[in-house]
């Protein structure tokens, strides 16, 4: 047995194994793992890195830019660019609302109402992906367009006075407004929001509901006490996978809005691709990673989902 | 038992039957579960206790019949409005809620406000006290289980139903908890119907046992009644074992039946025979393997006079301990089983010896001899 104290060959799948099987188990983890942190590190470690000293330059593009440790970019662009950072948050946030209002009954029929009609809808639901983003987002350009039957109908039945009243809309317009917008966003993370929903709703045990039954709680109740704080991990990470795309969006409200609806991301997109103000553009960038790390950390400590199964 | 005449508690079945498409589940069904008693409902899967338990509880719509709790008709009131309460088979305790929440929960759902005190003693009743602020998957499987008996039993339920409880349980806990169950029932005094396939912990907890088969109860009766007068052979399989003989009635002596087999006689007490008995009819005569006496050929002279005997040879033979199970080959009945005490061993019943069975014929039983023998031997096995 002399291989037993040779050192283990690099990575050779496939190769005949010879090795003990206590030695092997202690590495595989790591080879395993070799890939995925590779990439990390090549896609979004050295990236980070890069925009984050990006965010401390100064310079312009003619003389070209240098580290100075200039941290009072990240103040201007804070106060340039405030309202943006304040109307991402609320379009994100009522977007996810309105994904978790829609979402979750049809999450619920899926689970437990849908029967052999569960397959379909649930294909139905993830259908949408099979088109481009970009495209769909169109699509709703030409539905919320001006003088249609739709922007029509709302109007005769006065609900645009009323979204109007609200400064979701103005005039007889709904598309280049904020109510465009959020429709956009909710529209492309539904999907988003139904499929943890869905898993998490899924695996809750039917008998439960029959004992919340049996135990004086009427259908209604047994929602509050039982289906709805088991399926919150499925909210929760509904929520995040909503809501953390959404305020970072910027193809709604390019495609859907004004200039009157932009959002943090169309800034940061036109800082770096129109203004060329890199380090303006790191530093929202880096000010919107913290402050959606901060609402979420905040949030998941709320909602207490590290409790459940 | 608290008051075991108010008729508040007993539940009344009359012509309750479920049927899924063309399947039926259970047959029109006519039962009464008077107040304090134990109950059990006891057959294999599929036989259809379960669904008439859900039907009990609600949780089952029942497809013809009505369901009574004292003298309320309940058959459409939703399960939240019946005063009975389920102990779940693998429990189906909230995941989310503490054991304290999780026994709480029928009472603050009745709108009670100060449950502490009511809790605490329903925990101290299943002994679990010290656990009241655990989460349900930290217990074990027999902690989980009384946890669930003490969600159901602390609203007072008129009836408490127990679907295969202890299905989930190792031999040795489920034995425990059998006892456990049975001392709760006792204390609080309240009417348990409890389902199970186990024959042996419906015998060991029931005073009542219902032995359902194929959407019917086949029969109904005390534990020792159904072990002693089985009037099925489902019931006289399934509850133990049982040996039979076909026999043909020859002629009537006093209370006794005399029947002809293979040539021998046997005496079977009319009161012990559910089959017609005209002469000539065949019977299907049964007797327990631990009815019988096994004596070697050559002492045959020694068996007492009026004893039924039959003749055979030892085929098989396994020393268990307490006792040994005898198979043995008889013209009447090829596979004939007896279970001996091991007081004194006659050492020459082995394996191709001849012998002599004998019992006392009041241990005899007579079954229609239209039936399989066989039914319900799967199913008990």
């Amino acid at each position: 047995m002399s291989t037993l104290t040779e050192a283990p060959p690099p990575l050779a799948p496939g190769a005949p194994e010879s090795k003990p099987p206590k030695r092997r188990g202690r590495f595989t983890p790591y080879w395993l793992l070799l890939p995925g942190i590779l990439w990390l590190v090549v896609f979004f470690a050295l990236p980070m890195i890069y925009q984050a000293s990006t965010s401390v330059q100064t310079g312009s593009l003619e003389t070209g830019y240098k580290v100075t440790w200039h941290f009072a970019t990240y103040w201007d662009a804070l106060s340039a660019y405030w309202p943006q950072f304040v109307r991402s948050v609320l379009y994100a946030g009522t977007a996810t609302i309105l994904c978790l209002l829609l979402g979750y009954p049809l999450a619920y029929l899926i689970a437990f109402r849908a029967g052999r009609w569960r397959n379909l809808i649930m294909i139905l639901v993830i259908a949408p992906f099979f088109t481009s983003f970009l495209i769909r987002t169109l699509a709703w350009k030409t539905i919320l367009a001006d003088g249609g039957p739709l922007v029509g109908a709302l109007n005769s039945l006065h609900v645009l006075d009323v979204t109007s009243w609200l400064g979701l809309t103005a005039g007889d317009r709904v598309l280049a407004t904020p109510l465009a917008v959020i429709c956009g966003l909710t529209y492309n993370f539904l999907p988003f929001m139904i499929l943890p929903l869905y898993t998490s709703l899924e695996r809750i045990d039917g008998r439960l509901h029959e004992a919340a039954g049996d135990l004086y709680a009427r259908p209604w109740t047994t929602f509050r006490k039982v289906t709805f704080p088991l399926s919150m991990p499925g909210v929760v990470s509904g929520t995040l996978l909503t809501f953390i795309p959404a305020t970072g969006d910027y193809v709604n409200a390019d495609l859907l809005g004004s200039t009157d609806t932009r959002m943090v991301g169309n800034v940061i997109q036109t800082q770096f691709l129109r203004v060329l103000d890199y380090p303006t553009a790191a530093a929202l960038s880096f000010i919107l990673m913290a402050a959606i790390l901060l609402m979420v950390t905040f949030y998941i400590r709320r909602s207490g989902t590290e409790d459940l199964v | 038992m608290t008051n075991t005449t108010d008729p508040s508690g007993d539940v009344r079945l009359t012509g309750i039957a479920k049927t899924y498409g063309s399947f039926t589940a259970v047959h029109p069904l006519d039962l009464t579960v008077p107040q304090g008693s134990f109950f059990a409902l006891l057959g294999a899967s599929g036989c259809g206790k379960t669904t008439t338990l859900r039907m009990i509880a609600g949780l089952e719509e029942p497809s013809a019949g009505t369901v009574f709790l004292g003298d309320q008709d309940v058959t459409a009131l939703p399960p939240y409005k019946r005063p009975v309460n389920t102990v779940f088979q693998s429990y189906a305790l909230f995941p989310h809620l503490d054991i304290f929440e999780n026994v709480a929960f029928g009472l603050r759902r009745r709108g009670l406000k100060s449950v502490k005190k009511q809790v605490e003693e329903m925990l101290e009743l299943v002994q679990l006290g010290e656990q009241a602020r655990k989460k349900p998957h930290q217990l074990s499987g027999g902690q989980q289980q009384r946890v669930a008996v003490a969600r159901a039993l602390i609203n007072h339920p008129k009836v408490l139903l127990l679907d295969e409880p202890l299905g989930a349980l190792d031999l040795k806990l489920r034995r425990q908890m059998q006892l456990e169950l049975k001392r709760i029932q006792t204390e609080v005094g309240i009417t348990f119907i409890h389902v199970t396939h186990d024959q042996e912990e419906a015998m060991t907890m029931a005073d009542t046992v219902a032995v359902m088969n194929g959407g019917r109860v086949e029969q109904l009766g005390t534990p020792a009644d159904l072990y002693e007068n089985p009037r099925t052979t489902f019931v006289a399989n399934f509850l133990g074992t049982s040996n039979f003989i076909e026999a043909e009635v020859d002629s009537k002596s006093g209370e006794d039946i005399v029947l002809k087999a293979g040539g021998g006689k046997l005496v079977l007490p009319e009161a012990r025979c559910s089959a017609p008995t005209s002469t000539g009819g065949k019977v299907l005569v049964g007797v327990r393997p631990e009815k019988i006496s096994l004596t070697h050929a050559d002492d045959a002279g020694e068996i007492p006079e009026g004893r039924n005997r039959i003749t055979g040879r030892i085929a098989d033979s396994s020393f268990i301990g307490v006792s040994t199970q005898y198979v043995v080959d008889s013209p009447v009945c090829p596979d004939f089983e007896v279970y001996a005490q091991n007081i004194d061993r006659d050492p020459r019943l082995v394996p191709g010896a001849e012998v002599v069975l004998h019992w006392n014929p009041a241990h005899t039983f007579g079954l229609d001899a239209a039936q399989d023998a066989d039914a319900g031997v799967e199913e008990a096995a």
